[in-house]
């Protein structure tokens, strides 16, 4: 008997795989669609936030004292405000012609030499104004630089103690390349995969189902000997298969490409690749994704087979979907992945969150057990739910 | 003479959704589309359903195929009840209505080796089968060819061969020679008698006086759901054509609610 299930199976898998279309279409398609996307949206971003190196700020320096002429003009092409009036400088870091005005007191050094924090409270401390513009790249730059180095001048003068002395952060920034992977990967991935694997199923279940309800071609397979939970198993786990091929496209078009859409984040100085997990994550992540890929469908296909078309089918999976996604959002929620057993229980919100914890190295091998164990009754209940429709004649033939 | 299927008291009601109450121009929520009807078939004959459209001839066969079940009575096609052991009768006969359809995707050729699998034909008889009813109906020069590319007549030809797959004893054929050329008409008229020959036996629906005559050994007339005569051919004709025999018929059980 189970060899008719197998032969249902076989023939499911025929029809997608033998199909040109649904293997490019919903197999290939979204994966590099994917990577392409990622990382043409990637590129935009760091060209988008990004300076370019040599570019050295133009700025309008007041008063400038001697001593600091030295070390502003390193990094700043400084003008002298020679005739034009506090508000034309102004206007023209407004209109980002110009991208900083740095107003010095007058006597700044002096002032700065007689003021004694620690003493005086009559007299304030001296003002260095800086007008910058934060809707220009550029200027927002040179004024987080500018803020820098006078404030490395200023602590220089006290020095009572440094912090991260040195050229860059890259020495002090002690996160693993596994440790920033892990970050970016879990905030991301686990939402990511649940629609892609979610898409795969709807691309397959409602035109396997309600689509041979549609054309008639289901009544051919009732009126053989076969058992219909036989034909309700062989075609989920048929439908299981495409959609988490068509998932796992997506899914390696978003690993290969998150490394540049997260290059974006400059103070991120280890890289970020999928390479950081071993076996046993990969392994865990199969195991979830399979049982979520079962749940999926499973529920597509108790819609599916309620609907009387495939368009039918599509219109009732929208309000299903907006459900699944709040369910997944829901799950994204708060740090790390949950310690209490009960919401490992719930189909959906259980997977995203068992995919936090394996993308944190925090994988919990009972909260998997739990997902799958949970997952797999709720895909039986499904089962039998579609069964019983298989055997309802107001379901299957109602026009 | 062994009453091989015997037919008792069926009854099919449907419910009517807004959309078919338009269609049908009615009020009433409810059709009767077969009522109390019994009749039995012997082995080795051919028995044909004869009524107007709508008369409940496809209703009366699907419940019979199990593809429905019915609101009262039952059936016992070769030893099993259609209500109690469906599964044993789907595995007896051989049901083919113009409702069920083949997949487009795949071609005649794997069609028939699927449906051979869930009919568990042995492994080493199937391709001998496909030999033969490819053979009897000419599919062989189409056998690779994916059904959306074929013709509405070549479908009926798989439709046909598959169909017969498991080479039942029983055969159900609703409208068997419905969008067939006259030509195909006489290739499926001549399996038939063929297949009585082998001493099967053979339940056809239609319309058509001429095939019922050429063929059939008893019929049934079915008027508004309702049997309104079953006999041999001879004692329903009782001298007249089947065509004057018929109109007669339908005017005593009509009986106002003709459209
Ligand atoms: N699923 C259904 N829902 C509602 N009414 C139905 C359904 N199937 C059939 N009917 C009604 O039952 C009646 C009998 O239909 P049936 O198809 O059995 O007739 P038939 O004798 O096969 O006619 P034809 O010669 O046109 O094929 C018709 O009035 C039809 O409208
Ligand atoms: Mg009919």
């Amino acid at each position: 008997m189970k060899g008719t299930v197998f032969t249902i199976f076989k023939k499911e898998m025929f029809r997608f795989l033998g199909d040109r279309k649904i293997v490019f279409g919903t197999i290939l398609l979204p994966g590099i669609m994917i990577y392409f996307l990622y990382n043409f949206m990637g590129d935009a971003l760091s060209n988008q936030l990004s300076v370019e190196e040599d570019y050295k700020a133009s700025c309008y320096v007041e008063a400038l004292p001697q001593e600091l002429s030295g070390m502003l003009e390193q990094g700043f092409a400084i003008e002298e405000p020679s005739g034009k009036t506090p508000e034309e400088i102004k206007k023209s870091v407004r209109e980002k012609k110009t991208d900083l005005y740095i107003v010095f007191p007058e006597n700044f050094m002096q002032a700065v030499s007689e003021y004694d924090a620690g003493k005086e409270t009559e007299k304030k401390a001296p003002l260095v104004e800086i007008y910058y513009n934060s809707s220009e790249p550029s200027s927002t730059e040179a004024y987080s630089e500018a803020t820098m180095l006078l404030d490395a001048y200023e602590s220089q003068m006290a020095n009572k103690f440094d912090i991260n002395l040195g050229s860059g952060e890259a020495e002090y920034d002690l996160a693993t390349d596994e440790d920033s992977t892990a970050t970016y990967f879990s905030s991301m991935l686990p939402m990511l995969l649940l629609i892609f694997l979610f898409s795969g199923s709807l691309a397959v279940a409602p035109e396997s189902i309600a689509g041979e309800k549609e054309r008639g071609t289901i009544a051919t397979l009732l009126v053989t000997p076969v058992r219909r939970s036989h034909i309700v198993i062989g075609k989920i786990m048929a439908l299981s298969i495409t959609a988490m091929l068509s998932g796992i496209s997506s899914t390696i078009g978003t690993v290969l490409s998150l490394p540049s859409l997260m290059a974006v984040d400059n103070s991120v100085n280890t890289s970020i690749n999928g390479s950081v997990y071993g076996v046993r994550e990969y392994l865990l992540l199969a195991v979830v994704i399979i049982s979520t890929v079962l749940v999926l469908v499973t529920l597509l296909s108790i819609i599916s087979a309620y609907s009387k078309s495939i368009k039918e089918a599509q219109t009732f999976t929208m309000p299903v979907m907006i459900l699944v996604l709040l369910v997944g959002i829901t799950a994204m929620f708060g740090s790390g992945a949950k310690k209490e057993w009960y919401f490992y229980c719930i189909p959906c919100y259980n997977s995203v969150q068992d995919m936090i914890g394996i993308f944190q190295f925090q994988a919990d091998p009972v909260h998997i057990l739990l997902t799958v164990c949970s997952n797999i009754i709720f895909v039986l209940l499904g089962i039998f739910v579609v069964t019983k429709m298989f055997h309802s004649e107001k379901i299957l033939f109602n026009k | 003479m062994n009453e091989l299927i015997k037919v008792n008291g069926l009854s099919k009601t449907f419910s009517l959704s807004a959309k078919q109450q338009k269609l049908e121009k009615t009020k009433e929520k409810k059709k009767t589309a077969v009522h109390n009807l019994s009749f039995t078939v012997y082995e080795g004959e051919i028995f044909g359903l004869l009524g107007p459209n709508g008369a409940g001839k496809t209703t009366t066969l699907r419940m019979l195929a199990t593809l429905i079940s019915p609101d009262e009575g039952d059936a016992v096609i070769d030893g099993c009840n259609i209500r109690t052991e469906p599964e044993q009768v789907r595995e007896k006969i051989a049901f083919l209505t113009s409702e069920l359809k083949l997949e487009d995707f795949f071609t005649p050729n794997y069609l028939f080796h699927f449906f051979s699998e869930l009919y568990h034909v042995p492994e080493e008889a199937v391709e001998e089968r496909r030999k033969m009813l490819f053979g009897v109906f000419g599919i062989d020069a189409f056998a690779d060819v994916k059904l959306a590319n074929l013709s509405t007549g070549m479908k009926q030809k798989v439709s046909l061969a598959i169909s017969m797959v498991h080479l039942p004893n029983v055969i159900i054929f609703d409208e068997p020679t419905n969008g067939l050329d006259v030509l195909t008409a006489k290739v499926v008229t001549d399996f038939l008698l063929d297949l009585k020959k082998q001493g099967k036996t053979i339940i056809i629906s239609t319309h058509i006086f001429s095939l019922i005559e050429k063929i059939c050994d008893r019929a049934g007339v079915i008027i508004n759901g309702k049997m309104a005569v079953c006999d041999s051919l001879d004692k329903i004709c009782a001298g007249m054509s089947l065509e004057d025999r018929f109109f007669e018929l339908y005017q005593q059980n009509a009986g106002g609610e003709a459209e």
